[in-house]
């Protein structure tokens, strides 16, 4: 059920003075937890809570002929299925727009960021090479999947290893402890939602139907500084540019609380 | 040759180590995770709500409609996301075996929806999911005479053994398929049968067996599911 307008209007007071319902400040994110592992069958797999929000990734290799204009790169899919468990909103049936929005900008910021290197995933040049599957699963929204999700795939990539490859077949379910080819960038997603005249991150369910408009934004940083890699500005309010450019000075600030779970949970 | 002792050590009428706990997916109206050792099922209850689309609507009482689905990674090779024909008849033959402990004509014209993932599987799946579902229907309050228990038997040459894994269910004898998966549930009040599926090739004393090995373990999942549940308000 979407909120009441009352509620709408007064979580946009309240925002006015820097204020949210559960006490957080606008930059704060709620409790963030990761487990890896979730599943023996997962070639690597994680579960990230951001408060009551839960989501599922796991990581699963194949492979496959390369497509014809890289011969030697592996290929990268990033899928989300917006289970019907995760939220009385979702619906059964073929994947929704939102799953595969949310989809297509966790594979941008894996895929443009080259945290998986897959130019070293070519198994023979133009006949076979690695393919890695990115599935995630939402199990309980309780406001922002889209930052929960791109954590969970990070940290399930980061944690996979290969399977044992032996005869030209992968023999499944027998896992080495060789880790996959990544680059020097990790990226961090955060999603900024507009209310009113404020920016938050990481909404709770109420404030994500409070927003009014959000931009999707990865960020990596290293010895180099930090790079975007991918954004994405959703719903139909525009913003300005001065908004635009507020929330790129937040994104390269804030990311680190994601940061450091990522790198607590992979250490 | 018989299959006397399990590859994991246990005795024919041992289970798994079990875990069942409810309110794993707060946002649901109930939620429930159950366990047969590395088989685990999420299971979450939206309703009784709203039934669209309206034709599907029972005037005389609501309706029970189950989602059974293996995430890609609940296995080593990974499964295409989405319903395929497997996950559709097993949804089919869960809400069949919950129906019958639903006091579904106190809510005529809506849908009780029970959402199941497996997230990690090595055989029992759908047993571990219908013991998810009848935890997270309890935990929604939704009135029920009982619950239901489910459990996987096996005949593996000729031995009856419960709870199989999925290298039990891969068993040979001289070279050629040996086991026969029965997975059954019950009533747990009642020790009626509400769920009886069958594929294999097993002698008719045998399958009796086998049924009456599935009451049995049924009876400790019901201490299990009981156990969840107390304490709940």
């Amino acid at each position: 059920m979407e909120i009441a307008e009352i509620t709408k209007q007064r979580i946009k007071a309240h925002l006015a003075k820097g204020m949210r319902f559960d006490g957080r400040t606008p930059m704060q994110y709620r409790p963030i937890t990761i487990e890896t592992g979730v599943s023996k069958k997962a070639e690597g797999s994680a579960k990230v809570r951001i408060g009551e929000t839960e989501v599922w990734a796991g990581v699963k290799l194949g492979t496959s002929i390369p497509f014809g204009d890289s011969p030697k790169s592996g290929t990268l899919m990033v899928t989300a299925e917006f289970s019907p468990m995760a939220s009385e909103k979702f619906e059964r049936g073929p994947p929704s727009i939102e799953s595969i929005e949310l989809a297509r900008i966790v594979d941008r910021g894996i895929r443009e960021s080259d945290l998986i290197d897959l130019d070293k995933l070519c198994i023979k040049e133009g006949e076979k090479v690695w393919c890695v599957f990115v599935d995630i699963y939402p199990i309980n929204d309780a406001g922002n999947l889209a930052d929960a999700a791109a954590l969970a795939a990070i940290v399930a990539i980061k944690t996979a290893v290969f399977p044992e490859y032996k005869n030209d077949k992968i023999n499944f379910g027998v896992f080495t402890d060789k880790h996959l080819p990544l680059g020097e960038y990790v990226p961090f997603t955060m999603t900024f939602h507009k209310i009113g005249d404020q920016l938050i991150v990481d909404p709770t369910v109420q404030e994500g139907e409070a927003s009014e408009a959000h931009l999707t934004i990865s960020v990596s940083s290293s010895k180099k500084g930090e790079f975007v890699h991918a954004m994405q500005k959703a719903k139909d309010i525009t913003m300005s540019v001065e908004e635009v450019n507020s929330i790129i000075d937040h994104a390269v600030k804030e990311f680190k609380v994601i940061q450091k779970a990522f790198e607590d949970a992979t250490k | 040759m018989a299959y006397t002792k399990r590859f994991d050590g246990r005795k024919a009428d041992q289970m798994r180590e079990v875990e069942a706990k409810v309110g794993v997916v707060p946002r649901a109206d109930g939620s429930a995770m159950f366990k047969f050792g590395d088989t685990i099922a999420i299971a979450a209850v939206y309703g009784p709500r709203h039934l669209h689309p309206q034709f599907l609507q029972d005037p005389q009482q609501g309706i029970i409609r189950c989602s059974y689905d293996m995430i890609s990674f609940s296995v080593t090779e990974r499964k295409r996301p989405g319903p395929a024909r497997r996950s559709q008849e097993i949804s089919d033959v869960t809400a069949r075996s919950l129906e019958p402990v639903l006091l579904l004509s106190q809510f005529p014209n809506t849908v009780i929806d029970v959402f199941i993932n497996i997230v990690q599987a090595d055989a029992g799946t759908r047993c571990a999911g219908i013991n998810a579902a009848s935890l997270a229907l309890a935990h929604a309050g939704i009135p029920m005479t009982d619950l239901v228990g489910a459990i996987s038997v096996g005949s593996l040459g000729g031995s009856v053994v419960v709870d199989l894994t999925k290298e039990e269910e891969d068993y040979e004898e001289d070279g050629e398929k040996a086991a026969t998966d029965i997975p059954m549930a019950f009533t747990l009040r009642d020790k009626k049968i509400s769920l009886l599926q069958l594929d294999g090739k097993v002698k008719p004393e045998d399958l009796k067996k086998a049924i009456e090995a599935g009451r049995k373990a049924s009876e400790a999942i019901y201490e299990i599911q009981k156990e969840a549940l107390r304490g709940l308000k």
